[in-house]
């Protein structure tokens, strides 16, 4: 298939960039995405151009590394993939495809569609963690029985990539579907109870620290997500949180 | 605690419970409205009860003008900080493919709702606070009889009135379909997953406002 691609490009994080369009030919319905931009940037390389700068690592949706706003969509017109895992047989030939980088102050760009996703980071290290002696005596993890049901809705929060979609999606770049199910994870489990109060009341603080934006309960952020995290660990952060206030 | 509500998450909370405080006021309000529909002289008597009652008129009333301007202000603010921490805007973005209108559109919704309360202020509330308070006429009479019901039908004869009053109604009911559900699960509770809750947020955020259109549409017609 032959597709026009406007795509943002900005030179650094200190450039004022603009959408410049592309064409592509002869692209496999088979191809990822990323491979189809693979293409473009050889078809740059060959030309003497810059090729496009975009983040990727695994290629199998599961490290959380590649971005993109495709056609208004976080990883693009697909449900439960990443952009990694978005194939062009989305998409018809001769269609013109938008892409961009996540948008939100918290995440600025460093290059074209590269763009910094630090404060993720700097939130999970407020308290995202459990503080457990691992010297060699550590206790058996089996050894705590937890129900089945908090073991799989821990499990279901875990499953954050920490890419950044809700973020991106959010019209308020809020970002506590991330945060939500950072703190939902530990919240559900017995070894999480312990720092629980000062874990939801650090990150909350970070969160809001780095300039992400406050929650209207859209659900943009649960459509878009590439891993189906669910709006109700944003309902359990509120709760864990109005309970460390109170208490 | 006070910290609590200067967190992004405080801030949600306080909306909810403003939010919680006015869906509950606009029960009483159409409660009362709804008599004028049977009985002029039970819309009478409850309207002279609620603007004469000491309770009521200096208890209940301030508190539903800070629940008012609280929630509208607070809306505003949180607008203004989320639009600042989207920073720069796409070129494309598809919110219908993952969003409704109503939950993308609230300050739009609360802005014809603000614009409307202007207007209800100015038709009731202050010619009430000056017949009341400032001419000092606590008798809530006119030639011989009470004055609610005809001051209630005398307003409604302006079809240009009716049809502001309609069309805020309809936005009013947009903004609940989604302000709803949304206040709750700010407090923690996830409506989106409990079928009931979500039925009956619909079911409010129809009937409601439904009947204030009723009430608009009935007293113009029938005069």
């Amino acid at each position: 298939m032959n597709l026009t691609l406007k795509i943002w490009r900005q030179k650094d994080s200190n450039a004022k960039g603009q959408m410049v369009d592309y064409k592509v030919t002869d692209i496999s319905e088979h191809m990822s995405f990323l491979e189809m931009m693979d293409v473009l940037n050889e078809q740059l390389i060959n030309t003497g151009e810059e090729p496009v700068a975009f983040d990727h690592d695994c290629r199998e949706g599961i490290c959380g590394m590649c971005s993109m706003y495709i056609n208004g969509e976080a990883h693009g017109p697909d449900r439960g993939v990443t952009t990694c895992q978005l194939h062009m047989r989305m998409f018809k030939d001769g269609d013109t495809i938008t892409i961009e980088p996540f948008r939100a102050a918290a995440f600025p760009v460093i290059k074209d569609l590269v763009v910094d996703r630090m404060a993720f980071e700097r939130i999970q290290q407020a308290g995202g963690y459990i503080s457990v002696n691992t010297s060699g005596n550590t206790q058996d993890a089996n050894s705590i029985p937890i129900s089945k049901h908090a073991a799989d809705e821990a499990m279901d929060a875990a499953t954050c990539i920490g890419c950044g979609a809700c973020v991106a999606t959010c019209k308020n770049s809020s970002a506590m579907l991330f945060v939500g199910a950072k703190v939902s994870q530990y919240a559900l489990l017995p070894q999480g109870q312990v720092e629980a109060a000062d874990r939801v009341k650090n990150m909350v603080a970070q969160m809001d620290l780095e300039g992400f934006g406050n929650c209207t309960n859209t659900g943009a952020c649960e459509i878009e997500c590439p891993k189906g995290i669910s709006l109700d660990n944003i309902a359990r952060m509120n709760r864990e949180l109005i309970k460390a206030d109170i208490s | 605690m006070s910290g609590f509500f200067k967190s992004s998450i405080g801030r949600k909370v306080a909306m909810a419970l403003s939010a919680f405080f006015l869906m509950f006021f606009l029960i009483i309000h159409l409660a009362v409205n709804i008599t004028s529909l049977f009985s002029e002289d039970v819309f009478n008597e409850l309207s002279h009860f609620m603007g004469t009652n000491p309770l009521v008129q200096f208890a209940l009333q301030p508190v539903l003008i800070f629940g008012v301007v609280f929630h509208f202000l607070m809306g505003f603010v949180l607008e203004l900080r989320n639009k600042k921490a989207k920073g720069v805007p796409y070129v494309k973005n598809n919110g219908a493919a993952n969003s409704t209108w109503m939950s993308r559109n609230m300050i739009y919704s609360g802005l014809v709702i603000l614009a409307f309360l202007v207007l209800h202020f100015i038709d009731f509330w202050f010619p009430e606070i000056n017949t009341k308070y400032i001419q000092g006429d606590m008798t809530g009479m006119h030639d011989g009889g009470f004055r609610y019901f005809h001051e209630l039908q005398h307003k409604f004869l302006s079809p240009i009135r009716v049809g502001a009053y309609v069309v805020a109604f309809i936005l009013l009911a947009l903004h609940l379909l989604h302000g709803f559900t949304s206040a709750f699960q700010s407090v923690g509770i996830t409506a989106g997953r409990k079928k009931a809750l979500q039925t009956f947020g619909k079911i409010y955020s129809i009937v409601i406002p439904l009947g204030f259109i009723i009430i608009a549409l009935f007293h113009h017609f029938n005069h």
